[in-house]
């Protein structure tokens, strides 16, 4: 008999793994794209995502203290306030950023009943409630660093575009995403340290790369395919929003049901659709549905056929 | 008649149809994009609703149960017609933004539901004034949601400017999720209020002020009085001071009649009963309620003190 049926009495060995180390390593993992957006784009850049962490901590504190139940030392607010940042354009209003944040905690995670319960990733959310209350300040990608289209819109458009400059982050786009670089070195940290695996990230990017060789108009093109892989928010959605503990299936192959279902629809948004980027819709969409995935991959307890009928019966 | 006010006021407050029922969603989702929408809605249906409550109760006796509710469409949709064409005629801005809206109020649930549920066992004036409440009812849920929205969504009040021009319109909320958005939030907030003045000693009673005491033609499976058989009395105001009598010092006077009706205590615990008495009792008799402190219910509905309504 595995040891691992041998339940002891309490007291039992305890993980060290902790909500607030996971929440730390992810700030952490975060901190080369949030360096290069603030690099790349200025001061300006830090406005925006100090505002929006302290939005979304100082809600969640005053949250707390009209509950009476304290949670906002387990650092996630300051995670959903930092990748809420990184989805906004530099140019955006100040306050905008903060309504952002505050929608984020108040009408997205708390009323659910805070971290673990939210259906939603908040962070992005807020980053669709934004985007469809103030669509011309979401997409003005203009400043001083930067002018002109982002990547993803030129591509749409059928213009050329560097990739070296999308991986290295040299172009124009939301705060954190330019940099697939950073992201990368962010996510390979993750990785290390176990905090997320390859199986959603990795089903999401491989779906989404055969629909635009399939579907993209250009075949299976490498430079095309690499383009759009480098664009927009998919590396950042990948590796830090679709693995978002809360709201991705917990059973394996939810995951990757759920990796292939959010590359099925950033394609379908982006080629199809009438803006150039998709990544956040395809995630929230897919937030909603993971009650199905994880219903759809159950697994099968010991001595069970699948529909729950005895084996042997 | 006293009855006709209680009509007013259920319908208002304590079962508002919009905040309370939640009856009618698809026309409080859709128009209320302004003020001014939420009130030509709210208030051509109220006309509509008043009307047709009306006749459906003088001809309440005539009409045929079983073919009662084709008989109540095209009651409803004939003063519908009769309106649409009003509106067409005197207020043809408001009907163009409506649209579609105005005569779908046919197939609006509160209507069939208040004709379904009040007027159709109850007295032709209890019935309009039934009408007449929900339907205001109604109109100041939709105000207050189109109010809401336009002045987020557009930074306008019935269509003045109110917002200083720095202000930038927050765009979703002109769009439908805005909607669901504003009304889950007013409904919050009318609970909240509701359970504040409930823990003040208002009474909010809900099950029952629509009761026609007729449990056999009720369609309220889930009503406290058809589970216990109980007669409905009718009388809420007396109700309510008693209530509030006992609350202020009559608990010893009381404590003989609150033991005879302990019977009914104990049935109503296995059913998890809530309610401001239950709380004086428990203290009296202690350690017979099981389910303790759980009075504040979040589905805003409070059941009924069976043992009050026995003395």
């Amino acid at each position: 008999m595995s040891g691992l049926y041998q339940v002891s009495s309490n007291p039992h060995i305890r993980s060290k793994v902790t909500t607030n180390g996971i929440m730390l390593a992810v700030i952490v993992a975060l901190m080369p794209a949030t360096g290069y957006g603030i690099y790349h784009f200025g001061s300006r850049a830090l406005a925006v995502i100090a505002v929006t962490v302290a939005s979304t901590v100082l809600t969640e504190y005053l949250y707390g203290l009209c509950r009476k139940k304290m949670t906002v030392t387990d650092l996630s607010a300051v995670v959903t306030g930092l990748l809420l940042a990184l989805n906004l354009p530099v140019t955006i209003p100040l306050w905008i950023a903060a309504l952002g944040g505050v929608f984020a905690i108040l009408v997205v995670k708390m009323p659910f009943g805070g971290l673990g319960q939210n259906f939603m990733n908040p962070a992005l959310a807020a980053r669709c409630f934004l985007l469809l209350s103030f669509p011309t300040r979401m997409t003005d990608f203009q400043c001083d660093a930067w002018t002109g289209a982002t990547p993803l819109a030129l591509l749409k458009a059928g213009e050329k575009v560097n990739v070296t400059d999308m991986v290295l982050g040299n172009v124009g786009g939301t705060i954190g995403e330019t940099s697939v670089a950073a992201i990368v070195v962010g996510a390979c940290i993750l990785l290390l340290l176990g905090v997320i695996d390859l199986r959603i990230p990795g089903s999401y990017i491989v779906t989404f790369a055969l629909f635009v060789g399939i579907f993209g108009g250009r075949g299976f093109d490498p430079y095309y395919i690499s383009a759009q892989l480098a664009g927009g928010g998919l590396m950042l959605g990948a590796f830090f929003m679709a693995t978002d503990y809360v709201t991705r299936p917990i059973t394996a192959g939810g995951q990757y049901l759920y990796g292939i279902f959010l590359g099925l629809m950033t394609g379908i948004f982006r080629i199809f659709g009438p803006g150039a980027e998709g990544v956040s819709y395809a995630i929230i969409l897919g937030n909603l549905l993971v009650p199905l995935f994880e219903k759809a991959t159950k697994p099968v307890a010991f001595g069970y056929k699948r529909g729950g009928a005895r084996r042997g019966k | 008649m006293n009855r006709a006010g209680e009509r007013l006021l259920n319908g208002l407050v304590k079962e508002n149809p919009t905040f309370v029922l939640m009856l009618g969603m698809c026309p409080t989702l859709a128009v209320t994009t302004s003020a001014m929408n939420g009130l030509g809605m709210g208030l051509t249906t109220a006309a509509v609703l008043a009307l047709s409550n009306l006749f459906i109760s003088l001809l309440r006796k005539i009409i045929p149960d079983r073919v009662r509710i084709p008989a109540f469409i095209v009651i409803i949709a004939s003063f519908v017609t009769a309106v649409q064409l009003l509106l067409e005629g005197y207020l043809p801005e408001l009907n163009k933004s409506l649209g579609v809206y105005i005569p779908l109020i046919v197939v609006n649930c509160i209507i069939l539901g208040r004709a379904e549920s009040f007027a159709y066992s109850n007295p032709p004036i209890p019935s309009l004034f039934d009408g007449i409440g929900m339907g205001l009812g109604f109109t100041v849920a939709l105000t207050c949601i189109g109010a809401v929205r336009e002045i987020l969504g557009s930074g306008e009040l019935f269509g003045y400017g109110l917002m200083p021009d720095s202000f930038e319109p927050i765009r979703i909320f002109g769009q439908a999720p805005g909607a669901f958005f504003v009304l889950a939030a007013l409904t919050a907030l009318q609970n909240l209020i509701k359970e504040k003045r409930k823990s003040a000693g208002k009474s909010y009673r809900k099950i029952g002020s629509g009761c026609s005491e007729d449990c056999g033609s009720c369609s309220d499976m889930g009503c406290v009085r058809r589970f216990y058989g109980e007669k409905q009395t009718g009388k809420q105001g007396s109700r309510d001071k008693r209530q509030n009598e006992e609350r202020d010092g009559g608990q010893d006077e009381n404590r003989d009649e609150r033991r005879k009706g302990n019977r009914d205590g104990k049935q109503k615990e296995t059913r998890g009963g809530r309610g401001k008495g239950d709380r004086n009792e428990g203290q009296d008799d202690g350690g017979v309620r099981q389910d303790g402190g759980r009075d504040t219910g979040t589905d805003g509905l409070e059941y009924v003190d069976l043992e009050e309504e026995e003395r």
